[in-house]
């Protein structure tokens, strides 16, 4: 294996890093080599990560390109890298969406602009180095840092009431972090190591854990990740936050960060915890719900653009969650394509805004109207965008959510029902909106010497319109590759819940007494996977894994 | 029974260079002109250097430099080794961050660097003695030489305030611990702390009046740890006081407290653990939430620092409570981290105020990081280390103490201790805030940064990632300081 290959989720996720070092030995008033400094290496990095896709190796589940290097030995923490399905789909999202951000911001940010691309780039390597880690502790340190550069896009950049968005978004963060850490060093007492694979291995012997301690564990990872989805209750940062961040900022919130909760859901909290995801899953699920309605019908009366996409970021990530805890596979393979595409078709929203904003400086709707006629392709592009949000055939945004419902169908009807009654109102808010702002006479004399977009933006929008209609004609060469992942994550869940009733069925009081008859949990997909016995313990019925497209 | 021989002077070494030095700097005072006071600032660092040297050389050989000395009365051990290379440590920063601040104040005099070595010969002491009689002396040595440094600006009314305060409450405390020792010494007949804890026994034969004397001790104690409720006195003083010496303040007598409780409460007295357990328990939760709710309020610098540090002292008292090897090395290692970014911390502090310190509120900081850049970027490392992110020393110190309570089982105190950590996290930021996002007035000193100060910064600030990024050292070595409180 050359060098390349054997580092090649360190390159990608230092390239940024490196960017924002060269940019601090520039001087402040070099603003353009600045810009194409942070342009030129996010670009790389977009380059080495959509190779790191192509390369990756659908057929093998469990984690490739692997990266171990021994690091410190009280806390024994390693530099442990790997991708698998899941991840490798973050990693290109993320990389996919700071060049673009980059480009958005070329003219937009004109105070401190050095420092501006410096914090872009670190957060990348942040989000990206979450994505990538395997250690638990190592994970935890992305996380946190990640905050700072965070912190400052929305606290510089931002609108009037930014350091309050700022600071609740840092703080909100990290109430629900620390209880994680909390979580992480248990896990660690209990297991001897942070090193993710192992701590899985260790956990598969049923007698570590007391369910008791289980289900806190759970929750103590569930909450730092459901702040961050935001799942419903825990949503009230994010509308501020968004709001208040300048866009790029907000691409980068609604494309990244809020990917990195249901990331940490599929990554921490199925696999650690099977037992609780179960027992809480149809917690989850109802929250999921509630989210998808409640963002759905809050969207609608907004009068603000940006507060608009921003609820409907809510409605939309209450999809992936519900995708992923009715321990569906088509359901799971749906949540995770709706994790990437509503990155995309989110970012590119708040892309829209912003260039709105910057040629009006207001976001509120009635403040436009009639806009198709003075700038025709700004409309057009609009238009693509918003039908992907709210999910029509043929663009990304359908995948995830067809699959999603199909999914949470077989688990529970009543389920799919309500989810595609969130399917309407998206509809209903965004087209709503849609015909608000560009339809109709122009009523405002302020809307009609509007200059269209310019090259540049011409760029960005026609990237990811281009993004938008391949996700959604030919889903396949994404969906093949999180196979592995899904069916093995399935797999360790329902295997769980088998251990449980076989155990009851023989009568065996003792957790010890169910390994040593043989039933380990497997970590990787096995050929013939047993189908498991629904009981009272699962409250979702369960199908036969693997048999749903 | 006290023979002087030249073994037991060899293991004091390091006090007695330090104490050589402090009367050589005040002999030589009235030979050096004012134009050249500083080399008394260099004189009394190369004191602190050659103690330092003494010490490593010492304790890198099993003999003659390590063991018990006068009679049982000192002990120089790995546990002491460690806590006076971080005495030794703190001094030389402060000695570094101050040289520039007095001659720009025009307080330029022997006697400070003298009154900074003394006192660190105090808390020498405090970390080595295995006597009760002689913790006491350390703990006087240090008091006084810091009463006098905290008031050290003359013209200045709320140094004055400051010194008199802390005076006039630190002798009361003290009083509290000598009372203590009176105790002790009234049921066992020895003050030495292994003849004594062999008298008072195993934890079925501590009587009432043993636990009061060890609660008379611990309120002696938590005067200079300024833990809850006995904290009352530290935001006025490291207010008022230099802020180069509320840097000392805020490091050095706190560090020798820790000393003192981790070898009095969890090396002798362990046996009495199912008692002290609730009290350090109470302290360290009382501690945390008054020190972090205070800060939020905080418009002063100085003052929000000093609350802070009360927070800090909380968040180690976490690690004592929870005791064993663990739980010590914890506290240990949090020291060491805890004394570059607060000392740090302090050392800019000292330097943005300007002449009269008077540029001490977060309004003034305002705009900074235009202005100046690499000093708003080196207290927001510093800041940010303090707030506990991971990459640097506060994040892994704040593991280790988290790591260790959890293992002992105090899952509730250490989730409000994350909580509380979560808190601070606002009114640190509170500072960057102004740096970074408001802009100002900028009416900051103008004067560039001494090279002295840059030095300790760049100590400061490279320490914090060392301890941060690879702790592997340091680690070992506080596991190994623990030894002789576990034989």
């Amino acid at each position: 294996m050359s060098w390349y290959t054997a580092h090649i989720l360190t390159i990608i996720t230092f390239l940024p890093l490196l960017g924002a070092v060269v940019i601090a030995f520039l001087g402040r008033e070099r603003t353009a080599s600045i810009r194409w400094v942070a342009l030129l290496l996010s670009l790389l990095t977009f380059l080495i990560s959509v190779c790191l896709y192509w390369r990756f190796d659908p057929q093998r589940a469990g984690m490739q390109f692997s990266e171990f290097v021994p690091w410190m030995i009280i806390p024994p923490v390693n530099y442990h890298l790997g991708v698998d399905g899941l991840s490798s789909l973050m990693v290109l999202l993320t990389a996919f969406l700071t060049p673009l951000c980059v480009l958005l911001s070329w003219n937009s940010i004109t105070s401190r602009s050095k420092e501006f691309f410096m914090f872009l780039l670190v957060l990348e390597t942040g989000s990206l180095g979450v994505f990538v880690s395997l250690d638990l502790l190592l994970f935890f340190g992305f996380w946190e840092v990640m905050l700072i550069p965070m912190y400052f896009l929305i606290g510089i950049w931002g609108h009037e009431r930014r350091v309050y968005a700022a600071i609740k978004f840092v703080l909100f963060t990290m109430v629900g972090s620390s209880l994680m850490l909390v979580g992480i060093i248990f896990l660690y007492n209990l297991t001897g190591s942070f090193d993710f694979p192992r701590v899985l291995d260790h956990l598969a012997g049923l007698s570590v854990m007391s369910p008791q301690a289980e289900r806190w564990l759970f929750l103590a990872f569930f909450i730092a990740f459901a702040i961050k989805v935001p799942l419903f209750p825990f949503h009230t940062w994010l509308p501020d936050a968004h709001v208040e961040a300048p866009s790029a900022g907000s691409v980068i919130l609604a494309g990244v960060l809020l990917k990195m909760g249901t990331y940490g859901m599929l990554r921490f909290c199925l696999p650690l915890f099977p037992g609780a995801s179960r027992e809480f899953a149809p917690v989850v699920c109802v929250l999921a719900i509630v989210g998808i309605i409640y963002g759905a019908l809050v969207a609608m009366v907004q009068p603000d653009l940006k507060k608009l996409v921003a609820y409907s970021s809510v409605a939309h990530m209450g999809f992936c969650v519900l995708g992923i805890f009715v321990f569906q596979p088509e359901a799971m393979e749906g949540a995770i394509y709706q994790i990437f595409s509503h990155g995309v078709s989110t970012g590119a929203l708040f892309m829209l805004v912003g260039m709105l904003y910057e040629r009006r400086h207001t976001r509120l709707i009635s403040e436009f109207g009639g806009l198709a006629t003075s700038v025709p392709v700004y409309s057009t592009f609009f238009l693509i965008v918003t039908l992907s949000s709210l999910g029509l055939p043929l663009l990304n945004g359908f995948v995830g959510e067809f699959l999603i419902i199909v999914g949470s169908f077989h688990a529970q009807a009543a389920y799919a029902a309500f989810a595609a009654a969130g399917v309407v109102l998206a509809a209903v808010y965004l087209l709503w909106m849609y015909q608000r702002v560009f339809y109709g006479e122009i009523t405002n004399d302020k809307n009609r010497a509007l200059p269209d977009c310019d090259f540049r933006e011409k760029l960005i929008l026609a990237v990811v319109v281009i993004v938008i209609i391949a996700m959604g004609v030919y889903p396949q060469p994404f969906l093949r590759r999180m196979d592995g992942t899904v069916n093995s994550l399935i797999l360790r869940i329902e295997r769980h819940s088998t251990v449980i009733t076989d155990r009851r069925e023989l009568g065996v009081g003792n957790r010890k007494l169910g390994v040593e008859a043989g039933y380990p949990i497997p970590h990787s997909q096995s050929p013939t996977p047993t189908p498991p016995q629904p009981t009272a313990h699962c409250l979702l019925p369960a199908s036969s894994p693997g048999g749903g497209r | 029974m006290i023979t002087l021989q030249s073994l037991d002077m060899m293991r004091i070494l390091p006090e007695i260079v330090l104490s050589v030095f402090a009367v050589f700097i005040m002999v030589l005072e009235p030979f050096v002109g004012d134009a050249h006071k500083k080399l008394l600032g260099w004189t009394a660092l190369l004191g602190v250097l050659v103690a330092g040297v003494s010490i490593t050389q010492l304790s890198s050989r099993p003999w003659p430099g390590m063991g018990s000395a006068f009679g049982g009365a000192v002990a120089a051990d790995e546990f002491s080794s460690y806590f006076i290379l971080l005495f030794l440590f703190v001094s030389a920063l402060v000695i570094l961050g101050s040289m520039d601040y007095l001659e720009r104040d025009h307080e330029q005099h022997g006697e400070f660097y003298a009154l900074v070595l003394l006192g660190t010969v105090g808390m020498c002491f405090m970390a080595a003695s295995t006597d009760l009689i002689m913790i006491f002396l350390g703990l006087e040595i240090s008091s006084i030489a810091t009463y006098v440094l905290a008031g050290y600006r003359r013209g200045d009314r709320l140094s004055n305030e400051a010194s008199l305060k802390y005076f006039l409450l630190g002798s009361f405390a003290t009083a509290f611990f000598l009372y203590g020792i009176a105790f002790v010494y009234g049921l066992t007949g020895t003050t030495n702390l292994l003849g004594a804890s062999a008298r008072l026994g195993t934890a079925a034969e501590w009587t009432a009046f043993a636990r009061f004397a060890l609660i008379l001790m611990f309120v002696g104690l938590a005067f200079k740890l300024s833990t809850a409720p006995f904290q009352i006195w530290a935001p006025d003083v490291y207010q008022g006081a230099p802020a180069p010496v509320t840097a000392f303040l805020s490091v050095g007598p706190k560090a020798a407290a820790f000393a003192v409780l981790l070898r009095v409460f969890l090396g002798s007295f362990s046996s009495a653990s199912a008692f002290t357990f609730w009290v350090l328990w109470i302290s360290a939760a009382l501690t945390m939430c008054v020190g972090n709710l205070g800060a939020l309020w905080q418009s002063n610098v100085k003052r929000l620092l000093a609350y802070s540090s009360i927070a800090h002292a909380g968040y180690v008292l976490v690690g004592v409570t929870a005791g064993g090897s663990r739980g010590i090395s914890a506290v240990m290692y949090y020291l060491v981290a805890y004394a570059l970014m607060n000392v740090g911390a302090f050392i800019l502090i000292a330097y943005l105020a300007g002449a009269g310190e008077r540029l001490v509120q977060v309004d003034d900081y305002k705009g900074l990081a235009s202005t100046r850049p690499v000093v708003a970027a080196c207290l927001a490392v510093l800041l940010l280390s303090l707030a506990g992110f991971p990459a640097t020393a506060g994040f892994l110190g704040k593991f280790y103490l988290f790591r260790a309570a959890i293992h002992s089982h105090l899952i509730g105190l250490t989730i409000l201790a994350l909580l509380n950590s979560v808190v601070s996290v606002f009114y640190y930021f509170k500072i960057i805030v102004a740096m970074y996002i408001q802009e100002g007035k900028t009416e900051t000193s103008e004067a560039a940064v001494p090279w002295p100060v840059r030095a300790a910064l760049a100590i400061c600030v490279a320490g914090v990632f060392y301890l941060g990024l690879a702790p592997n050292t340091f680690v070992g070595l506080s596991t190994l300081a623990t030894m002789p409180l576990l034989k």
